[in-house]
């Protein structure tokens, strides 16, 4: 059954001839119609240092979370909302979709299944975007490091800026690691974007290497 | 409108200039009640400043086609729309850019415009929850539509002109005169409607993030999201000076600028803080129940002022 389905899933992927309500016969390639799979290219800094101290400054100040959690270190991520700790007051504030939002938060292990929808959610954020690896699991894979279905260092497969240690890390670690993300930020030291556009080739080799069903285009804008 | 110069577009630039800053500052303010309400210490103040300037610092951007690009163009023409064609003090030049006899039928198709434009926009992205948020919010704002409308129409026939110049004169000599205590039930029906349109809960179902993510914007980034941003500091004020304009006699020139901004600031913000209190006070509708209610209470009273208007004027 469950492989029946997988089957068809893939047919949904394929070239077809649809009829339109009219009667009028095209082709349909989803791979090529619906995502656009263009390489990702290399956003150099803002020639003029001032400016894009600022801008760094800027972004550094206003931190968009991506609300995505993947293992269970990302129970942590929540508290910081409550009245508690209200990370608000540092300038943090969670989006609901990746378009929107500047730093990703890996809360915890990868397993291989998370690990396409963390490739293909980092790669539709735009603009300088970071990432904090929260929890052991992220830095080595933790208890789960000879596991069968999760990846032991994430940041071969995508670029990471600041780890957090701990199984789990209390929020204060998270939001510590938020500041060491701001200082790294304004010092202009956090160019993930651009490490990851100039070595494209190697990300994607290491990525296919674990997801097996690679059943999306290369690069998912 | 007595003739065309160029100073107006130079007048109508610094309008906007200045109603950016007062938006982002009254953001600011408006996030810290909400959150002290909540018992939290809430954003700094300048945040807002932080989050517009980083959005229009993003490096990479993506479109999806030319109603892509025009959807938050047009959400900007609304609020900029507005704000340049209403009067925000009386008689002052700098602040009058673009008013002129009809401005009132016009302004209130640029209440809609904004709404159209991310129809548009959002359809284009191809996103199915942009395409869902959008039919939400359309269905919201024509509900709510309904009762501001009847309520302009009920205060022009009762001041004869669909001018808002005119409307400010006519309500200028004392706090009596505004139009608050002259056509009570046709303000009533107008700010029932204005909880609508500041997409802050019990009507927020469209925009909220917890909802269908992020509402119409969900496929929007970068420098895109950035206009709406823009447009998202800019319209609210731009619809409060409208009310104020309306419904509480304007701001008139005093002899000192001083305690005319004094007055503007005033009247804007405690007109804003309407919809923060209802905000902060109560739970968020769902879209079906929030449409059952403009079509319930705020339309009855805004019938009751149209008809209470044709009858005494
Ligand atoms: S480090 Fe511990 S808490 Fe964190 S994801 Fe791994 S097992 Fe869970």
């Amino acid at each position: 059954m469950a492989k029946m389905n997988y089957k068809k899933r893939w047919a949904d992927l394929e070239k077809r001839i649809v009829v339109s309500p009219e009667g009028e016969e095209f082709e349909v390639d989803p791979m090529q119609d619906y995502f656009c799979d263009a390489k990702p290219r290399v956003h150099p800094p803002n020639k003029i240092a001032p400016l894009e101290k600022f801008a760094n400054w800027c972004r550094a100040e206003s931190i968009y979370i991506l609300g995505f959690g993947t293992g269970c270190g990302a129970i942590e991520m929540r508290p910081l909302s409550s009245a508690m700790y209200d990370a608000y007051r540092f300038g943090v504030n969670w989006r609901a979709t990746p378009r929107q939002a500047t730093v990703f938060v890996i809360g915890g292990y990868a397993s291989v299944k998370t690990m396409k929808r963390i490739v293909r959610s980092y790669e539709q954020m735009q603009g300088p975007k970071f990432v904090l690896g929260l929890c052991s699991c992220t830095i080595n894979g933790g208890m789960y490091w000879d596991s069968y279905n999760t990846v032991n260092r994430l940041d071969h497969y995508i670029p990471v800026d600041v780890y957090i240690t701990g199984c789990m890390p209390r929020p204060e670690a998270l939001l510590d690691a938020i500041d060491q993300l701001k200082k790294r930020i304004k010092s202009g030291r956090a160019e993930g974007q651009n490490k990851y556009a100039e070595n494209f080739e190697w990300y994607k080799a290491n990525q296919k290497k674990i997801i097996k069903n690679w059943d999306m285009p290369d690069y998912s804008w | 409108m007595d003739g065309f110069s160029y100073n107006k577009i130079l007048f109508a630039a610094l309008t906007i200039f200045f109603t950016i800053n007062y938006g982002l500052i009254l953001q600011g303010i408006i996030g810290k009640i909400y959150a002290r309400v909540g018992r939290r210490i809430g954003i700094r103040l300048f945040q807002p400043y932080f989050n517009i300037i980083r959005q229009w610092a993003t490096r990479s951007a993506i479109s999806h086609g030319v109603m892509y690009y025009l959807g938050p163009v047009f959400r900007f023409t609304g609020g900029a729309g507005i704000l340049i064609f209403t009067p925000l003090i009386l008689d002052a030049p700098l602040f009058n850019s673009f008013t002129y006899a009809g401005d009132v039928v016009l302004v209130s198709y640029f209440i809609f415009l904004g709404t159209l434009g991310m129809a548009l926009g959002g359809g284009e992205a191809g996103h199915p929850y942009s395409a869902i948020a959008v039919t939400r919010g359309l269905a919201q704002t024509a509900a709510f539509e309904i009762s501001l409308m009847l309520a302009i129409y009920s205060i022009a026939v009762q001041y004869n002109t669909i001018s808002i110049t005119e409307i400010i004169r006519a309500q200028q000599g004392g706090v009596l005169n505004w139009t608050l205590f002259t056509n009570p039930i046709a303000t009533a029906a107008a700010m029932l409607a204005f909880l609508g349109s500041m997409m802050r809960s019990p009507f927020d179902v469209v925009l909220a993030p917890q909802e269908i993510p992020v509402g119409p914007p969900t496929e929007y980034q970068s420098q895109f999201l950035a206009m709406l941003m823009t447009n998202r500091t800019i319209f609210p004020v731009a619809k409060t000076v409208l009310y104020v304009n309306l419904f509480f006699g304007g701001v008139a020139l005093y002899d000192s600028y001083l305690l005319t901004f004094v007055v503007f600031f005033l009247k804007t913000f405690f007109v804003y803080l309407w919809s923060v209190f209802v905000g902060v006070s109560f739970p968020r509708f769902r879209v079906d129940q929030s449409i059952r209610f403009f079509i319930k209470w705020p339309l009855l009273i805004g019938v009751i002022a149209v008809v209470a208007a044709n009858i005494r004027y």
